[in-house]
């Protein structure tokens, strides 16, 4: 397991390299100078010149990208020219805010999509099943910036049921901790915040899970399918094993590897998504700092903001495959 | 002595009892009975149809303003109601078709090509050529794709072109790694082998036998892959990155009524509609023409 494991986190090396070699090629091929952004059109030649020489950029590329490389390594990220703060600073809260929303969509996709597939399964061709499996149909093609927009219409502002945009009542904000609200909210005991900073994630969740969802109920009910019909759940049903039990004890456990496939492709599907479900719900999460990035030119923002996504993104994968393995020994790659 | 040896006659060439059935031909057999597929072809052509014959149907120009009839809810006159300029939306969308298709699938045919290519190398050279070409597309796949997209646009500079350009970048791994696991297979069938004995070159090894015989992956993938990039480019076009105002592209179209949510939903509800249906045909689609082409696909 642990030599696995370490093969694994070797492979990935190079492909983190590459990574950042990508990432430092899209940000030199970006059109525009850094220098004369940070110090506006009205400045002469030779401060930019000076300022040029000071960020290393009359350097030849390769010196410039190991630099970049070395900086990286201790943990610098530049600096953002439009906050002057360090971005490994004024990172956090963004991608807090993304965490948050992504972890409760999965919660929401994994909950419903799996149950609604399992369900489907157990009653295969009821209407039940056909009403679901139509549902998924409709959930993976669904552009979540529409659903989300008819959402806010319905949900906000005919019914006034949900908040429509941000993440907190303005009013009362939430003195922030971890800068996960859920958690910061209930480590003060402020139940009555935890609610409302709850009723915001409603919806933005709910957009950002409904592909996830549509996905996961298709593939649980299809690895359920299979599942039931093999001789051990016979067995067990032959036991006089209650139906409940034999579904979600002895089948549920075999249709987890699809599952945990799903969600770790999902992933990258619900970080680019959330870059739009925070756009239409106005959350300041790592896809509106990395888009405001590109809207104001902020090279080490946009650089830095994406190379962490990426790296997340990475890690996680890793995670589910490392979870593979222990899930179904027989899962081993090379 | 004995007589000569009577020469035998050949045998009659025995007659096939039953008509071989090509593979294609078994395909579609199977695909005219799936309903779903064939629910999803038919809006696939409805949208195919609406976006040729977009002049013919739609009541007025995609700028045709009309100022005294602006932000007008759907009626008999004005189907889908009116936006702000007064421009009828049923018109815009049914024009919207011709941008949202052409991009799907110029984007789509772009990747496979691109994807392909570099696949059969990468499958049929091995070695370092696959390494290289392999490492490549783990790194494209390691970025979200819309991020990745993003950055292209933002490299390329904001339009309608640079979305199709970029949606055709990020795609073009998925294709790769498909067609380099086909060939790799395909590489050790028997004809390949035969071929190299006969002295075939390796180009038309690659390009008469290889790359047909990887045509079913390829075609199932890119009919799904429409439908990514159809939802890829409105998602761009809704960042104001993809087309611009005033081109009648859905996510604009989508970007530029968001003010007006309140007052006129329905400038906001047509064009989302029309993406989410146009995407479900390709999907749908795209699942017939796994199911019956090539069913190992799915996972």
């Amino acid at each position: 397991m642990l030599q696995y494991i370490i093969r694994r986190l070797l492979q990935l090396i190079p492909v983190l390299l590459g990574m950042t070699f990508i990432v430092f090629l899209i940000i030199r091929a970006i059109p525009g100078d850094p220098a004369l952004v940070i110090l506006g059109q009205q400045a002469t030649e030779e401060a930019v010149a000076a300022l040029r020489a000071s960020l290393g950029l009359d350097e030849p590329w390769y010196v410039q990208y190991f630099q970049y490389l070395g900086n990286l390594f201790t943990g610098d990220l530049g600096e953002s020219i439009r906050t002057r703060t360090p971005v490994n600073e004024e990172i956090w809260p963004y991608l807090a805010t993304t965490f948050e929303l992504s972890f409760f969509a999965i919660l929401i996709a994994v909950i419903i999509g799996v149950n609604a597939g399992i369900i489907s399964a157990w009653f295969q061709n009821s209407w039940f099943d056909y009403t679901a499996m139509i549902l998924a149909l409709v959930g993976v093609s669904m552009p979540i910036f529409w659903l989300g927009l008819m959402m806010q219409y319905q949900f906000s502002l005919q019914w006034d049921w949900l908040p429509t945009s941000g993440r907190e009542d303005v009013r009362d904000p939430v003195t922030a901790i971890t800068n996960l609200y859920l958690l910061d909210t209930l480590i003060q005991g402020r139940f009555d915040q935890f609610w409302t900073v709850l009723k915001h994630l409603i919806m933005p969740g709910i957009a950002l899970a409904t592909i996830p969802m549509a996905i996961i109920a298709r593939m649980t009910r299809s690895s359920m399918l299979e599942v039931m019909k093999s001789d051990y759940i016979r067995t067990a049903r032959a036991k006089g094993e209650k139906m409940f039990w034999v579904v979600y004890k002895h089948s549920l456990k075999n249709a987890v590897i699809p599952v945990l496939t799903v969600i770790g492709l999902q992933t990258g599907l619900l970080l680019g998504g959330a870059i739009l479900t925070e756009t239409i719900f106005s959350l300041p999460g790592i896809g509106r700092y990395i888009y405001e990035g590109i809207s104001s030119r902020d090279y080490p923002v946009i650089q830095s903001g994406i190379l962490v996504v990426a790296f997340i993104f990475v890690m996680i994968n890793l995670i589910v495959d490392i979870l593979y393995s222990i899930i179904d020994p027989r899962i081993r790659y090379n | 002595m004995g007589e000569p040896a009577k020469i035998q006659e050949p045998p009659a060439p025995v007659q096939p009892q039953e008509e071989t059935i090509s593979p294609w031909k078994e395909g579609w057999r199977k695909f005219r009975k799936n309903k779903i597929a064939l629910v999803g072809t038919s809006i696939v052509l409805f949208f195919v149809l609406m976006a040729i014959f977009a002049p013919w149907i739609a009541p007025q120009g995609i700028n045709e303003q009309d100022l005294p009839n602006r932000l007008q809810p759907p009626s008999s006159e004005f189907w889908f109601g009116t936006d702000d300029f007064g421009r009828d939306i049923f018109s815009r969308v049914v024009y919207g078709a011709r941008i949202s298709l052409t991009v799907g699938f110029l984007a789509v045919v772009g990747s496979a090509a691109v994807g392909s290519l570099l696949g059969i190398l990468a499958g049929y050279y091995g070695r370092w050529v696959d390494t290289i070409i392999s490492r490549l597309f783990d790194i494209m796949l390691a970025f979200p794709s819309i991020l990745l997209a993003i950055a292209v646009v933002s490299i390329l500079g904001p339009s309608l072109r640079n979305a199709l350009i970029a949606i055709a970048i990020i795609n073009i791994p998925n294709f790769g790694r498909l067609i380099r696991s086909r060939v790799l297979s395909v590489k050790e069938e028997e004809y390949i082998m035969a071929a190299k004995a006969i002295g075939m070159s390796d180009a038309r090894i690659l390009f008469s036998h290889v790359l047909p015989n990887s045509m079913t992956p390829i075609i199932v993938q890119g009919s799904l892959a429409v439908a990514t990039a159809i939802l890829e480019a409105a998602a761009l076009g809704f960042l104001g990155l993809g087309a611009q105002v005033p081109q009648p592209e859905w996510g604009a179209m989508l970007a530029a009524s968001r003010a007006l949510l309140v007052q006129a939903p329905w400038t906001l509800f047509f064009p989302g509609l029309a993406i989410m249906l146009a995407v479900l045909g390709f999907n749908l689609m795209g699942d017939g023409l796994r199911d019956a082409l090539d069913p190992k696909m799915k996972t």
